[in-house]
């Protein structure tokens, strides 16, 4: 019961402030209603016993991802914006086509629902204390070479930040 | 009903005790600091409102709280309100982590709100939500000072909150776990304060922590010669004293989480030493509370010693100095602890 | 013990309001938050399966989802900051020649 309680609040919290993301007037509501979103999918991670997700969530995308956000929204002055129309002409079409997509996949997962056996599942490697652990050695061991590419992936991305952003080298 | 009382019950009893007692602290944490910067100038400091200015804190509240609270005409009204709340909320909700206390203390109940598994990360994570609070403020304020003051602040807390990651790797790869209640439990079963295990990473977790509270020498989003008060020069009133709250707690954090993590926490000193059993006459509490006010008193002491650093000096340090030193710290003892454990 | 499929549903109802922002939306900043949110959606699924099935590869994705979005936003942003620089906009539409 209180699983349900907790499931269902946080669910209309995140959905709610998704919508607000597309619906607010200027870029900066919409990056607070996005942190409110994404605070709410670390409760959904803690919910799901996957405790250094949801902290990693908030470290990386509230505490880093968004300042950055934040700080280019500051740089680039948005109420230049403020004036103009704010969605495309393609608004009509672009809602049609994302509600069929939310639409299709609905279905597909109620229909395909006898496939999901709702079940206890087995607790064996997600044991609660060791969450951190578990993950640790799965990523310093079967996914030890994606680990090092994402790590260079992240040396090209900077790189590319840098070169980008800056007017002279 | 079990349930009830354990999880609701208790920890509530248990927050609001700490709240009240976070609040108080933080009120004569501003009387602290106005004495001891007084000595160091050879001033007397307040003295007016009760024996040498004891009731001050209380006349300062009241003032904020009488004072006009304006809001710019063109600032954005919503975020302008908010943004206080943001920069003050996440500095208590640390606090829920944080032991002060053994876990057979309280009655069975555990010296501390919680003790999760992530503590650590949570308290890093948490701390680090504190910094959209100045960002939002200086940019809602939409005025060029306090847009200024939040850049800066947002750069430099992003930048130094990276090495103080690093800092803190070196004591959970000692530590062995996330867990601040299992850290200082590591600390008596190992008989030694993590400190002089790791002395590099404490000392750059508090320069960065200092960096983070944006206290001197790090002060420049507010710097208050260059910038009139930084993000917060709009604000006046019971807005004004909400920020003003929030680096006080931030402060009381960043102390608590190094007595936590390189101090033993509750313990007293040498608490391996039979010979010294006389000094758990002071109960666990206590000590830590002990041990918070002393990294409270070099806070206040660097404030009053040391310059502002230029903004490039700034970036450079954390950069250059700080987050090599600090990567440099857990490699090092990486290799250690694989070599001779 | 929620079932699956709720945080399926979640997930994807989400993931739809991300895709309308993308295509609604004309600030750049904006759309760029909307693809952030349906990268969240997908990471909720991936987490959801990983509690289903009791295994951790799930949680292990989002890790690597999460590295992607950091880079992606880091590009991203300076490319935001470059045309700001040479554009005076935020406007995807007007961003439309090749070269300037």
């Amino acid at each position: 019961m209180i699983d349900q309680i907790i499931f269902y609040t946080l669910a209309f919290i995140i959905v709610a402030m998704s919508l607000m993301v597309i619906l607010a007037r200027n870029a900066v509501r919409s990056a607070l209603y996005l942190i409110s979103a994404l605070l709410g999918f670390a409760a959904l991670y803690i919910r799901l016993q996957a405790e250094l997700l949801a902290g990693v969530q908030i470290l990386v995308y509230v505490g880093g991802i968004m300042v950055l956000f934040l700080f280019v929204i500051m740089l680039v002055s948005v109420r230049t914006m403020e004036h103009q129309a704010r969605q495309t002409r393609q608004w009509k079409a672009a809602v049609v086509i994302a509600l069929g997509v939310a639409a299709e996949l609905i279905y597909l997962i109620v229909r395909g629902g006898s496939i999901f056996v709702t079940k206890q599942p087995p607790d064996a490697l997600l044991t609660k204390s060791q969450n951190t652990q578990v993950v640790g050695e799965a990523l310093y061991s079967t996914y030890l070479l994606p680990f090092e590419i994402a790590s260079v992936l992240l040396l090209v991305a900077m790189i590319g930040a840098v070169v980008l952003a800056k007017k002279k080298i | 009903m079990n349930i009830l009382v354990n999880y609701v019950v208790i920890p509530l009893v248990k927050i609001v005790v700490i709240v009240a007692i976070l609040s108080g602290g933080i009120a004569y944490l501003t009387l602290m600091e106005r004495k001891v910067i007084a000595r160091l100038q050879h001033r007397l400091g307040p003295m007016r409102v009760g024996w040498h200015g004891i009731l001050q804190p209380i006349a300062d509240g009241l003032k904020f709280i009488i004072k006009e609270d304006i809001i710019p005409i063109k600032a954005d009204r919503f975020v302008f309100t908010i943004a206080p709340g943001i920069s003050l909320v996440p500095a208590f909700i640390v606090f829920s982590v944080i032991p002060f206390g053994p876990p057979d203390s309280l009655w069975g109940t555990g010296g501390y709100v919680t003790d999760v598994n992530i503590a650590l990360l949570f308290a890093v994570a948490v701390s680090s939500v504190g910094v959209l609070g100045v960002i939002l403020g200086g940019w809602a304020s939409n005025s060029k000072y306090p847009l200024l003051g939040a850049l800066r602040s947002s750069a430099q807390m992003v930048s130094y909150e990276v090495a103080m990651g690093f800092g803190i790797i070196g004591v959970l790869l000692v530590a062995n776990s996330l867990s601040l209640v299992e850290i200082v439990e590591k600390q008596r079963s190992m008989g030694v304060w993590f400190f002089f295990v790791q002395p590099i990473a404490f000392l750059i977790y508090y320069f960065c922590g200092m960096a983070e509270t944006n206290r001197l020498p790090f002060d420049l989003p507010e710097a208050e010669t260059e910038l009139v008060g930084g993000f917060h020069t709009e604000y006046s009133g019971f807005r004004f004293s909400l920020f003003f709250i929030a680096e006080y707690a931030n402060m009381i954090t960043v102390s608590s989480l190094a007595v936590t993590l390189f101090f033993g926490g509750w313990l007293r000193p040498f608490s391996s030493v039979a010979a010294l059993s006389f000094l758990d006459i002071i109960p666990p509490p206590l000590w830590f509370v002990i041990k918070v006010l002393i990294f409270l008193y070099i806070f206040i002491w660097v404030r009053g010693t040391l310059p502002r650093f230029r903004f490039d000096q700034l970036m450079r340090i954390g950069w250059k100095v700080f987050l090599p030193v600090a990567m440099a710290n857990v490699m090092v003892t990486g290799a250690i602890l694989l070599k001779f454990l | 013990m929620i079932p699956v499929q709720h945080y399926l549903v979640l997930a994807a109802g989400l993931f739809s309001i991300g895709a309308i922002g993308v295509l609604v939306k004309r600030n750049v900043l904006t759309m760029f938050m909307c693809i952030e949110l349906m990268l969240n959606a997908v990471n909720l699924t991936f987490v959801a399966f990983s509690r289903h099935l009791g295994r951790i590869d799930g949680q292990i994705f989002v890790f690597f989802v999460m590295t992607v979005a950091a880079a992606e936003a880091a590009v991203g942003l300076a490319i935001i900051v470059a045309l700001y620089r040479n554009r005076e906009t935020l406007n995807v539409d007007e961003a439309s020649s090749m070269k300037w």
